[in-house]
């Protein structure tokens, strides 16, 4: 088990980056640089994290970025691994990218990489809509949140791009969560050693878009975890294990009512939707603890 | 050595002589030829680089971008709906100034479906910071594809460059063709501000207005830099392989009174044409266009001017008609002809000169 005190000094993000208050991605950035070390190329499609890195000529990060269209994050990092192995380099190459940029205009070269093999990692840090624009509706809201596209509260389920990815066999993939970097940087860590394509799926609350006070961040991360909301694990070569903090949710999960309760965007959702997202809840535990024994 | 080659194996032999580190690239007619046979190279061993089957053009040109900023070379291949599906990532990969060399097999736009030849795919990028050069023979498709490294990756100019060529009409017909040993005419790749693990930056990031308008001018001033540029390496190559290529190759212009101006295979047909007219006491000559970005100095002044469009502008006229028009005051006959690949030959384009209408605009086989 990692401790607090073995993470790296070293600063990747530096201090006063152009985030919101309470934003976790930028959080969860500070602990994959620390993970991933100097010897490291980040790209990044349209998102957050590409307003974070602040306007030119000023970066907000001591390793290269690379910014680069929305829809081309992964196919631009599929060019620049290939460059460096041509070049016998080592260098990480990792996309940063929110849900938007992965799960819906860059699936296809998300998909493209890990069909090729890529030897890159690709984390997507989800806070479930288009954050960088304002809150409007993505392939990775849940339902019945709301967004100022969908004002009356979303009227589909969050696409599955676990199940999506895992579809594609990458070597290594895994879930994490702002509200525990230390699981976060140990993951990180093991996907780097890793040859070929490696991702990462991280939640990742956002306080102006959740609606909810900056300063509870990691709070509403916890709480996403201990009610199954967001389950933490690893697929290291198809095999799955659930990582600590999320045993005692597998076991004995709290009902989603707090989380639910605790943000804004929540507001409109009926006790209809409230409990089909409880039982979305309910069969994906059960779904995630049957492959962790090993039954499907 | 001599051989004979069709229009993409030319392009693929030049690319393997070039030797790029990373090529991605996609499949589509008419273009395939060429792609497939860099696979063949890779497969057997005859080049060593790193080639990407990628999953669609827009991620192929996002994959030489990403390889390009490394400082590796890069080339890709495409034509028609592949070079419109990449048209986001063509601007990304001029303003980051990489010099990506990419072969355009020139072909119609759909609907409907048509694979046949015409240039409105590379003109519809035309303002996208990409020099392009349109080629005439095989020979020259080998040769420009050679040329297009130097002059891309030149400091004065860093800038991608796109290399047209007709569909089927060049792409898929076998002519001679002279391969050369290319030596120390390409230099190693140096690129200024590839990325540096040890100097990190932050590339393409928000930009405000007046870094932003800098940025663009920086491009217009290595587009007019890259003139001299592209002249110093057609007379470098001049020297070093006996070809010798100019903005724009005429043929008999020098006491032409009527000039056919036209670009690809047609300004070939074209010469055909000027022999022709000339045994029947019209002097004519033919200028065929090279470059079309940057638009060479054209001197047609006092000169009747016939100019084939192998494009259109709607709502507007032939694309290079409009350029020579704005660009040297010329008025012209205006024929727009071979769209999708229809058959143009030697006697139609001197019919064209002979039935010519200064000022007016004729849709050849058409508005008959």
């Amino acid at each position: 088990m990692i401790t607090i005190s073995e993470i790296p000094k070293e600063e990747y993000l530096k201090p006063c980056t152009a985030a919101c208050a309470g934003c976790s991605s930028s959080l969860c950035l500070r602990y994959v640089l620390k993970a991933a070390g100097p010897d490291t190329v980040l790209v990044i499609p349209a998102c957050c994290t590409s307003v974070i890195q602040g306007m030119y000529p000023n970066t907000s990060f001591n390793v290269p970025v690379y910014n680069i269209a929305f829809a081309a994050a992964a196919a631009c990092a599929s060019g620049m691994s290939r460059a460096f192995r041509s070049e016998g380099k080592k260098t990480n190459v990792i996309v940063y990218a929110g849900d938007g940029g992965t799960v819906d205009i860059g699936i296809q070269a998300l998909s493209g990489a890990f069909e090729r093999g890529t030897d890159f990692l690709y984390i997507c840090y989800d806070n479930e809509a288009y954050g960088n624009t304002g809150m409007q509706r993505s392939g990775s809201t849940p339902l019945g949140a709301l967004t100022t596209t969908t004002p009356a509260g979303k009227t589909e389920y969050k696409k599955d791009l676990d199940r999506i990815v895992a579809a594609h066999n990458p070597p290594y993939m895994a879930t994490a969560s702002s509200a525990y970097p230390l699981d976060l940087y140990k993951k990180v860590k093991k996907a780097l050693s890793i040859e070929g394509p490696k991702f990462i799926h991280i939640m990742a609350p956002c306080p102006p878009g959740w609606r909810y006070d900056s300063d509870r961040t990691i709070e509403i991360g916890k709480l996403a975890v201990k009610t199954g909301m967001w389950v933490l694990w690893e697929r290291e070569h198809g095999n799955l294990t659930v990582s600590g903090p999320s045993k005692g949710a597998m076991a004995r999960p709290q009902p989603i009512d707090e989380y639910i309760k605790a943000q804004g965007r929540f507001k409109a959702a009926t006790p209809e939707i409230i409990n089909e997202l409880q039982q979305t809840v309910t069969k994906n535990l059960e779904r995630i603890r049957k492959e962790a024994e090993g039954i499907c | 050595m001599l051989t004979i080659a069709t229009g993409n194996k030319a392009v693929a032999a030049a690319v393997k002589e070039a030797k790029p580190s990373v090529v991605a690239a996609y499949p589509i007619t008419p273009q395939t030829e060429i792609i497939e046979q860099i696979a063949q190279y890779v497969s057997s061993g005859e080049a060593d680089m790193e080639y990407i089957p990628v999953e669609s053009e827009h991620s192929a040109m996002a994959a030489c971008i990403g390889a390009a900023v490394t400082g590796v070379r890069t080339f890709t291949a495409t034509s028609s709906h592949g070079l419109l599906y990449m048209h986001e990532m063509l601007h990304w990969a001029a303003g980051a100034r990489l010099p990506i060399v990419m072969a355009n097999v020139n072909r119609a736009l759909g609907p409907g479906w048509n694979t046949w030849a015409e240039h409105t795919d590379a003109f519809s990028q035309r303002d996208t910071g990409w020099l392009q050069v349109f080629v005439g023979t095989v020979q020259e498709a080998y040769d420009a594809t050679l040329m297009a490294f130097r002059i891309a990756e030149d400091e004065r100019v860093l800038l991608p460059v796109m290399v047209n060529l007709d569909g089927f009409s060049l792409s898929h017909i076998m002519q001679s063709l002279e391969t050369v040993e290319v030596g120390d005419f390409i230099p190693p790749n140096r690129l200024p501000h590839a990325i540096d693990i040890e100097n990190p930056m932050g590339y393409g990031p928000m930009t405000g207005p007046a870094d932003y308008f800098r940025f663009r001018w920086d491009i217009e001033r290595s587009m007019r830099d890259s003139r001299t540029v592209i002249q110093e390496t057609e007379a470098a190559f001049a020297e070093q392989f006996g070809r010798k290529y100019g903005p724009t190759e005429d043929y008999r212009c020098e006491d032409a009174d009527v000039v056919v101006v036209s670009m690809g295979t047609l300004g070939k047909e074209a010469e055909v044409a000027v022999d022709l007219l000339r045994e029947e006491g019209v002097k004519a000559g033919s200028m065929r266009l090279r470059w079309f970005r940057p638009f060479p100095d054209l001197d047609l002044k006092g000169r009747e001017v016939v100019v084939i469009d192998r494009d259109y502008s709607f709502g507007y006229g032939g694309v290079v008609a409009a350029s020579i028009r704005a660009k040297t005051g010329v008025e012209c006959y205006n024929v727009i002809a071979g769209l999708g690949g229809q058959e143009v030959t030697y006697d139609d384009i001197a019919g064209f000169v002979r039935e010519r209408r200064i000022g007016e605009e004729h849709w050849f086989g058409v508005n008959e």
